[in-house]
C-alpha cells in the first residue's frame, strides 16, 4: 500500500468574483499516475499553478509528504521536489537544448558552484536526453526545436531535477501520433522509477490509451474519479459534457 | 571531428580563437596605442576606456541579463567622488582643507563626510563597494518585487536625477555644479605630466582588460547562462528551483561595481568628476554606446563606448553642434536596423562573406545554397557541425550569445 504524497484540501483560487478552483479535495499517493481531466474552465491548469504558488490560493490547504506548501515560495516548492511543465512550452530559446538541461540539473549548486563553467556533460543530463529522445539537438539552441521537441525538452528539464511529484500541463498539445506515442510510454516509465505524475490533458485518446486513474473537474470541483472505463460511463461527467451544447464534441469524445 | 568540438554550439568560436582575438585587442591597447598616439590622443582614449569599464558593466546586467540600466552614472558618480575626495585630501596636504571646502567658509576641519576618505584604505574601496551597496539595496527590493522593463530603467534613472540633485544642493560640500576639479596628485602621479598621463593610461588599460575578463568568465559560467534565463523567462527559472531576483541582483550589483571603479579612474586620466557628468543624460549616453556597439557582445559593448566617443570628440572638433543629432539618429538607426549594434552587422557581414564556405553542409537552406554559388567559395570549411548531426540549426538562425562575447 502506497503512502499519500499530495493531499489538497479545501482549496479555493478566486479572481475576484469568478472562482477557478472552487474547494477542491484531491489525494495523490506514491508512484501513482493520476490525469486530470474536464471541460475549459473546469480549473485543471489552476490547481497545477496553485501547487506550485505560481497562483496564490484563496484558501485550502496543499499537503506534500506532511508538508503545507500554501504561502511558499516557488523555487523552494521546486526544492521540496516538485516540478511542472507549461501549457505553452517554456524553454530558453537562447541556450542550447544542452545548457537547457545542464541549468536545470544544477538547481541544488551552491552559488559558488554555479559561477564555474560546466566541463563537458554530466551523465544525468545525457540521460534526461536520452528518455526525451534529444541527444542529437543537444548542441542546437533550443529555439530551433519543433512545438513537440521544446515539450520534450521541458520535460527533460523537469526530469533531471528527479522531482517526487511531476506535474504536466497537457503534454501532448500540438504533437504529432508519433510524439504522443512516445510521450505516454515516457510517463509511464517515469512513473515505474518512483515518481508520481499528474497530466492535465485535453486529449481523450490519449487518456483513454495511457491513463489509469482518472480525475474529472468541472467548475472548480472534483466531479468524479476513478479509471477511464468508470468515468466514460458516469452519469454526471455526461451530463457536464452533453449538457451545454457547446462541449458536445468533447462530450462525444468522453462518452465514445 | 572530434569530440570536444562536436560538444561546442555551432558557431561557438574555439577557445583558442577567443585567445587570439583578446591577444590582439591587448597588443592594440598596451602596445600599438601608446606607441603611435600623441599625448592628448592616449590621455582621450583613457577616458574612453574608462567608459568602456562601465560598458562592460552595461553590457552584463542589460545584455546579459536584460535589465535597463539607465542609471550607472550614479555609480560612476559615487566612484569619482569617493576618488576624488581622496584626492582633494592629499593634495591640501596633511592639517590642511582642501581647497573646494574653503569658500564657503563653514568648515574648520574636514567635514564627517570628507574624513574617512583621507585614506586611501578607504577611498579605494569605496568608490567600488558604495555603489555595489546601493545597488544592492535597490535591487534587491526592486527585484524581489518583480519589478522589469521600464519601470526598472525610470526606477534606476530616477536615482542617478535625484543624486546630481542632491551634488548641486550640497555646494559647500560638495562643490555643487563645478564638482571637484584641480587634482594635482594621484598616489605619486603628477595629474598634468604627460609622463604620468601614460602611466595611468596603462593603468586603465589593464583594468579593462581584467575586468573584461572576469567579466566574460561569468557570462560563459553556469551562472552567465542562469542570467540569460532569467532575462528571456523568470518564470521558468523560478519553476526551476532559482530566485532570478538573486541571479539578476549580481549582475546588477556587479555593474554598479564597474560603473564605480570607471569614475575612480576616471578622474585622475581627466581630472575633474561633476554633476554634469554622470546625471540623467549621461547616463542613457552610456546605454547608447553599449546599444551602438551590441548589448549581447560584451567585447562590442566596451568597444562601443570608445567609437562612439571617439567618433564624438573627433567630430566635436570640427563641427561643434553636429553630434548631438548625430549620436540621436545612429540611436535610431540601431533600434530600427540594427537591434544587436555594430556587432550584429559584424556577424552579419562574416556569415554573409563565409556562406561560401559552408557548401558541403548538409542543412544548407536555400538562400545560403544562393550565396554559396557567389565565388567566395574556397576557404576551408567551418569544422563547427558535425556532418551527421541531423537537423543542425539553420544558418540564418540567431547565434548564440556566445558567438559575438
Amino acid at each position: 500500500m502506497s503512502t499519500e504524497l499530495l493531499r489538497v484540501r479545501g482549496l479555493v483560487v478566486a479572481f475576484e468574483a469568478f472562482h477557478a478552483v472552487d474547494g477542491l479535495d484531491l489525494t495523490l499517493l506514491e508512484q501513482e499516475v493520476r490525469f486530470v481531466i474536464g471541460p475549459n474552465g473546469a480549473g485543471k491548469t489552476t490547481l497545477i499553478d496553485s501547487i506550485t504558488n505560481l497562483v496564490r490560493p484563496t484558501s485550502g490547504s496543499i499537503m506534500f509528504a506532511g508538508e503545507e506548501l500554501v504561502g511558499r515560495k516557488e523555487y523552494d516548492i521546486v526544492r521540496k521536489g516538485i516540478g511542472r511543465t507549461f501549457q505553452k512550452p517554456s524553454v530558453f530559446d537562447e541556450l542550447t537544448v544542452h545548457e537547457n538541461v545542464d541549468l536545470a540539473a544544477s538547481f541544488r549548486l551552491p552559488f559558488r558552484g554555479l559561477l564555474r563553467k560546466r566541463r563537458g556533460m554530466s551523465d544525468d543530463v545525457a540521460a534526461a536526453l536520452v528518455a526525451v529522445n534529444l541527444v542529437e539537438q543537444a548542441e542546437s539552441l533550443a529555439g530551433s526545436l519543433s512545438h513537440g521537441q521544446k515539450q520534450w525538452l521541458e520535460v527533460a528539464m523537469v526530469l533531471v531535477q528527479k522531482p517526487r511529484l511531476l506535474l504536466l500541463d497537457e503534454p501532448v498539445a500540438g504533437m504529432t501520433e508519433r510524439e504522443r506515442l512516445r510521450t505516454g510510454e515516457l510517463i509511464t516509465n517515469i512513473a515505474l522509477e518512483g515518481t508520481t505524475v499528474l497530466v492535465v490533458e485535453h486529449d481523450m485518446d490519449f487518456v483513454r490509451r495511457f491513463a489509469h486513474k482518472v480525475t474529472v473537474m468541472h467548475e472548480g470541483r472534483i466531479l468524479t474519479e476513478g479509471t477511464v472505463a468508470e468515468v466514460q460511463l458516469d452519469e454526471t461527467v455526461r451530463e457536464v459534457y452533453l449538457g451545454r451544447p457547446r462541449d458536445a464534441r468533447g462530450a462525444a469524445e468522453v462518452v465514445a | 571531428m572530434s569530440a570536444i568540438t562536436r560538444m561546442l554550439p555551432s558557431g561557438t568560436p574555439t577557445p583558442s580563437g577567443f585567445a587570439v582575438r583578446f591577444a590582439l585587442a591587448a597588443a592594440g591597447l598596451l602596445l600599438l596605442a601608446p606607441a603611435v598616439l600623441s599625448d592628448f590622443r592616449l590621455s582621450l582614449l583613457a577616458k574612453f576606456l574608462c567608459f568602456a569599464i562601465i560598458a562592460v558593466g552595461i553590457g552584463l546586467a542589460w545584455g546579459q541579463g536584460g535589465m535597463l540600466v539607465l542609471g550607472q552614472g550614479l555609480f560612476f558618480g559615487l566612484g569619482g567622488y569617493c576618488m576624488g575626495m581622496h584626492m582633494k585630501i592629499v593634495d591640501a596636504g596633511p592639517g590642511n582643507l582642501p581647497d573646494i571646502l574653503t569658500y564657503s567658509g563653514k568648515y574648520e576641519s574636514l567635514p564627517a563626510l570628507w574624513k574617512p576618505f583621507s585614506s586611501a584604505w578607504f577611498a579605494v574601496p569605496m568608490a567600488i563597494l558604495l555603489p555595489m551597496a546601493i545597488a544592492g539595496v535597490l535591487g534587491a527590493a526592486v527585484f524581489r518585487q518583480r519589478i522589469r522593463g521600464a519601470y526598472f530603467a525610470i526606477l534606476s534613472q530616477a536615482l542617478a536625477g535625484a543624486f546630481v540633485i542632491v551634488i548641486v544642493g550640497n555646494l559647500s560640500l560638495t562643490g555643487g555644479t563645478n564638482g571637484l576639479t584641480n587634482f594635482q596628485t594621484f598616489f605619486g602621479l603628477q595629474v598634468s605630466s604627460p609622463a604620468d598621463q601614460r602611466i595611468l593610461y596603462f593603468v586603465v588599460a589593464v583594468t579593462l582588460l581584467v575586468v573584461f575578463l572576469a567579466t566574460r568568465a561569468l557570462i560563459i559560467s553556469r551562472y552567465g547562462r542562469l542570467l540569460v534565463a532569467s532575462r528571456d523567462d523568470e518564470d521558468r527559472v523560478r519553476f526551476l528551483g532559482y530566485d532570478p531576483a538573486r541571479i539578476k541582483l549580481v549582475a546588477y550589483v556587479l555593474a554598479a561595481g564597474m560603473a564605480g571603479l570607471a569614475g575612480a579612474l576616471f578622474v585622475p586620466v581627466v581630472g575633474i568628476i561633476s554633476p554634469a557628468l554622470l546625471g540623467i543624460v549621461p547616463s542613457i549616453e552610456m546605454v547608447i554606446w553599449v546599444a551602438l556597439g551590441g548589448r549581447t557582445a560584451l567585447a562590442w559593448a566596451a568597444a562601443g563606448a570608445v567609437i562612439v566617443n571617439w567618433a564624438k570628440s573627433s567630430i566635436s572638433e570640427q563641427f561643434p553642434s553636429t553630434w548631438l543629432y548625430l549620436q540621436g539618429l545612429l540611436f535610431v538607426v540601431v533600434i530600427l536596423f540594427l537591434p544587436k549594434g555594430i556587432a550584429g552587422a559584424v556577424e552579419h557581414g562574416r556569415s554573409f562573406l563565409s556562406s561560401g564556405r559552408i557548401r558541403g553542409r548538409p542543412d544548407i537552406t536555400p538562400a545560403t545554397a544562393t550565396a554559396a554559388a557567389a565565388p567566395k567559395a574556397g576557404g576551408t570549411p567551418k569544422a563547427v557541425v558535425a556532418p551527421k548531426a541531423v537537423p543542425a540549426p539553420k544558418v540564418g538562425a540567431k547565434p548564440s550569445t556566445e558567438d559575438l562575447s
